[in-house]
C-alpha cells in the first residue's frame, strides 16, 4: 500500500489541502503547510505554478500569479519540499509541460526522480488524461510515487472503469464541472457525482481498495461532513485556504484553524452517516 | 476531384498525432467531448455521412463566396521578376479565410445536437467569422477576447456585436489570444455537455487540428487547380503566414504530396528573434523558427516557453499572428523538413502592407503582410512560379497600421500625417 492510500485509510474520513507554492512566497508557504498539518490535514497537494492553468477558477489561478511574480521555479519549489517535514505526505499538482520541461530534454523521468528524492508520495496532473498519462505512469511506477487520477461528472461507462482500474493513491472525484473555486454549497453536481460513483460497478480490485476523495467547491466544514456521509473516503480544499493565504492578518493561526473546523466535519459525516462505506480502518482520532 | 479522394483515404486512420506531436492534453472533464467530437469527424467530416460535406460547401460557396479567385499580380510580378499569383482568401465573406472553419465548426456543433457555440479571438477575425457563422446557422454564440486585441480590433468587435454575439473581455495576463484561449477553455469545461468550442486554428486537443485543417484545406485544393489551368504546372513554392497555422496548413496541405512545390510558413518576427529573459518575454511569435517542444491547449508541439516551462508572453504588430504555441502538424513538418520555418519582422511586415496597397490595390491583413514581406526579402530563393496565401483583408487593421506607421519611417508608405489632422 502506498504512503498516501495508508495516509487515507489511517486517518478515515481524510482532510487533503491544497496550496500554492510560493504565494506570496515559499518560506510563507513552508509555514502554512506546517500550520495545516498541525490542523489535522491528512494529505497536503503542493501546487507547482505553471503560466497557463486552464482548470483553475480565479482563487487559484491570481495564486499562481502571485507566485510566478514572487520568482517561484521548479528548483525552489523542490527546495521547499526537501525542507518540510510534516506527518501528513505530500503531494505536487501540477500541469504536464512543467513536468516535461524538468531537466535538459523535454522527459518526464527528471522530475519524477526529483520529486522521489525529495520525498513527495504522488503527483496530479490536471491537464493529462488517462490517455496520455502512459509515460508518467511507468516513471512514477519505478520510483515508488503514485499517478493520482481525477474522475469528472462527464466521465462515465468505460472510461470510468479505466481510470478507476488505473488509479492508485485515491480518486479525485471532481465534484462539479467547470474550474476550482470556493462555493458557499455543496451542489446537487457534487451529489449526482457521489450517487455515480456508488452505483458504478467499476471492476475491482481498485473501486474497493483505492479510497475516493471529492473535491471542487468543498469550502466548509458542513459541506465535509456531507461529502463524508454521502459516501466520499476524503475531502479536498483549496480555493478557501488561498482565500485565507490572501486575506487574513495571520494566516498561520487561521489555516490551522480551518483545516481543524474541515477534519472536524468530516469527522461528524462519518459519524452520523448511515450510507457511508467507510474503508477498513481505525477509529479517527478526535484532533 | 482526386486530390482530395485521396487526402481522404489517407486521412482516414484517426491518429490522435502528427509524429511527436499533437494529443489530447485536456482536463477530464473534457474528454469524453473531446472522443465525442473525434466520432463526429470521422462520420461527418471523413465519412460525409447524412452529406454533411455537401451542405458545408453548399453553404460555402452561397453564403461564403468560394471558391476564391487566384489573381495572377501583375505589378508584383514585374516588380520580382518572376510569377507572382495571389490566393485572395481576403474574398471569402467577412474578410477572412477564418470563415472556412468557423462555418464547417458551427454547422458540425449543429449536426451534432450542440445548443451553445463559444470561441476565442486574437485579431477578431476568427471570432467575426464564428459570429457570422452562428448567426447564420442561428445559434447562440459568446467570444472571449483578450483586453489588448479588443482595443486594437475594434471594427471586428462591433461586427461580431453586431451579429448578436456577446464578447466577453479578457484582463489576465497580456491580453491577447493565448489568454483568450485559457478561458474559453474554462467556460467549455463548465458547459460541454451542451456547447461545442469553435477553435480558431490548427491547434488544441485532437481532433481539433485535423478538423480545422480540413475545414481549411479547400485554400490549397482550389489553388493547386487553378495554378494548374492558369500556369500548367504546379507552384516553385507556396507561401503563407503562420499564427497559429490554420491558412498555412489549409494552403500547404494539397501540396503537401507534391515534393517539387516548397512550402514557406511565415512567422511574427516582432521586433526582435531574441528572448527578453529577465521579463520571460518574447518579443516575436516566431515559434516554429526559435520554439521548444511542450504542451499548450490541449496539444504537444512547439512553444515559446522558458527553460522551467512557463509559457512565455509573444509579440507581434498582428493580433492574430500573437501567439505562442503553433499548430503541432506544423511542427511536425517542420520537423521532418517538408515545410521551411522562416519570420519577418513588425516593420518588412508593414511594409509588405503599404505595398500591396499600394502596388495592387489590395490592402492585406497585417497576418498576411508577413507573407508579403518574405516575398519582398527572399523572393530570388521562391523559384519562378509562386502562389502567396492572402489569408486576409486589412480594413480591420487601418489604425494600427497608421499609428505604428507614424513611428517609423517606412519605405513602401505613402505620407499618413494627412490621416492625423
Ligand atoms: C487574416 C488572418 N490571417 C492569419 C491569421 C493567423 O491565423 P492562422 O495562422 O491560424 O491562419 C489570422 C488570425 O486571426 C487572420 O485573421
Amino acid at each position: 500500500m502506498s504512503d498516501i492510500e495508508a495516509a487515507i485509510r489511517e486517518h478515515h474520513p481524510a482532510l487533503i489541502t491544497y496550496l500554492t507554492a510560493g504565494d506570496p512566497s515559499l518560506e510563507d508557504t513552508k509555514a502554512y503547510v506546517e500550520a495545516l498539518d498541525r490542523g489535522g490535514a491528512d494529505l497536503i497537494e503542493l501546487g507547482l505554478p505553471f503560466s497557463e492553468p486552464i482548470a483553475e477558477g480565479p482563487t487559484i489561478q491570481a495564486a499562481i500569479n502571485r507566485a510566478l511574480d514572487a520568482g517561484t521555479t521548479p528548483a525552489g519549489f523542490f527546495e521547499l519540499v526537501d525542507d518540510l517535514e510534516t506527518e501528513a505526505p505530500l503531494l505536487v499538482m501540477t500541469y504536464y509541460n512543467m513536468i516535461l520541461q524538468y531537466g535538459d530534454e523535454p522527459d518526464v523521468r527528471p522530475f519524477v526522480e526529483r520529486a522521489a528524492e525529495a520525498g513527495l508520495s504522488g503527483i496530479i496532473v490536471p491537464d493529462l488524461p488517462a490517455e496520455e498519462s502512459d509515460p508518467l505512469r511507468a516513471a512514477c511506477d519505478d520510483h515508488g510515487l503514485d499517478l493520482v487520477f481525477i474522475v469528472a461528472p462527464t466521465t462515465e461507462g468505460e472510461r470510468l472503469e479505466r481510470i478507476m482500474s488505473q488509479a492508485s493513491g485515491f480518486v479525485y472525484v471532481q465534484a462539479r464541472l467547470g474550474t476550482t473555486g470556493a462555493r458557499a454549497d455543496v451542489s446537487n453536481a457534487t451529489h449526482d457525482s457521489l450517487t455515480r460513483l456508488e452505483e458504478y460497478d467499476v471492476s475491482e480490485p481498485c473501486s474497493d481498495g483505492v479510497p475516493k476523495a471529492v473535491g471542487f467547491g468543498v469550502s466548509e466544514g458542513d459541506h465535509a461532513a456531507e461529502i463524508i456521509e454521502a459516501g466520499a473516503d476524503g475531502v479536498i480544499v483549496g480555493s478557501a485556504l488561498i482565500d485565507i493565504v490572501a486575506e487574513s492578518d495571520d494566516p498561520v493561526a487561521d489555516l490551522e484553524a480551518k483545516a481543524e473546523e474541515l477534519k472536524r466535519g468530516a469527522i461528524r459525516g462519518a459519524d452520523g452517516g448511515t450510507d457511508a462505506d467507510p474503508i477498513d480502518a481505525p477509529e479517527p482520532e478526535q484532533p | 476531384m482526386s486530390t482530395s479522394d485521396h487526402d481522404h483515404r489517407r486521412d482516414r486512420d484517426s491518429e490522435a498525432t502528427f509524429g511527436e506531436y499533437g494529443g489530447q492534453y485536456v482536463p477530464e472533464a473534457l474528454m469524453p467531448a473531446v472522443q465525442e467530437l473525434e466520432d463526429a469527424y470521422e462520420r461527418y467530416v471523413l465519412e460525409n455521412e447524412d452529406g454533411f460535406m455537401d451542405e458545408f460547401r453548399e453553404r460555402m460557396r452561397d453564403f461564403g463566396g468560394r471558391p476564391t479567385p487566384l489573381q495572377r499580380a501583375e505589378r508584383l510580378s514585374e516588380r520580382y521578376d518572376r510569377e507572382i499569383y495571389l490566393k485572395r482568401e481576403d474574398l471569402v465573406h467577412g474578410g477572412a479565410h477564418k470563415l472556412n472553419n468557423a462555418l464547417g465548426q458551427v454547422l458540425l456543433a449543429k449536426y451534432m445536437g450542440k445548443e451553445r457555440i463559444i470561441a476565442e479571438t486574437g485579431a477578431g477575425q476568427h471570432g467575426t467569422a464564428t459570429a457570422m457563422a452562428a448567426a447564420h446557422l442561428d445559434m447562440p454564440c459568446e467570444i472571449y477576447m483578450g483586453r489588448t486585441d479588443i482595443n486594437r480590433q475594434r471594427p471586428n468587435v462591433y461586427r461580431m456585436r453586431m451579429n448578436g454575439t456577446e464578447v466577453n473581455p479578457v484582463t489576465a495576463g497580456s491580453g491577447t489570444l493565448k489568454e483568450a484561449i485559457n478561458e474559453t477553455m474554462r467556460d467549455w469545461a463548465t458547459t460541454v455537455e451542451t456547447t461545442h468550442y469553435v477553435i480558431g486554428s490548427v491547434v488544441g486537443p485532437h481532433p481539433f487540428p485535423k478538423l480545422v485543417r480540413d475545414f481549411q484545406a479547400v485554400i490549397g485544393q482550389e489553388a493547386r487547380e487553378q495554378i494548374r489551368e492558369r500556369a500548367g504546372r504546379l507552384p516553385d513554392s507556396v507561401v503563407a503566414c503562420a499564427g497559429g497555422g490554420s491558412n498555412t496548413m489549409g494552403t500547404f496541405h494539397a501540396f503537401v504530396p507534391d515534393d517539387e512545390v516548397d512550402l514557406y510558413a511565415v512567422e511574427a518576427g516582432g521586433s526582435s528573434l531574441e528572448i527578453d529573459e529577465e521579463n520571460a518575454l518574447a518579443p516575436n511569435s516566431a515559434t516554429l523558427s526559435t520554439g521548444t517542444d511542450g504542451v499548450l491547449h490541449g496539444a504537444m508541439t512547439k512553444l515559446l516557453q522558458s527553460e522551467d516551462g512557463q509559457i512565455m508572453e509573444s509579440h507581434s504588430v498582428s493580433a492574430g499572428l500573437d501567439y505562442a504555441g503553433v499548430g503541432p502538424e506544423l511542427s511536425h513538418l517542420v520537423d521532418i523538413g517538408r515545410v521551411t520555418p522562416a519570420s519577418v519582422d513588425d516593420e518588412a511586415a508593414l511594409n509588405g502592407f503599404h505595398r500591396l496597397s499600394n502596388l495592387e490595390g489590395i490592402i492585406p491583413a497585417l497576418e498576411s503582410s508577413h507573407a508579403l514581406g518574405y516575398l519582398e526579402e527572399q523572393h530570388e530563393e521562391l523559384g519562378d512560379l509562386v502562389v502567396v496565401n492572402v489569408s486576409g483583408r486589412g480594413d480591420k487593421d487601418l489604425e494600427t497600421v497608421l499609428e505604428e506607421t507614424e513611428n517609423r519611417d517606412l519605405e513602401a508608405a505613402p505620407d499618413v500625417e494627412v490621416f492625423g489632422q
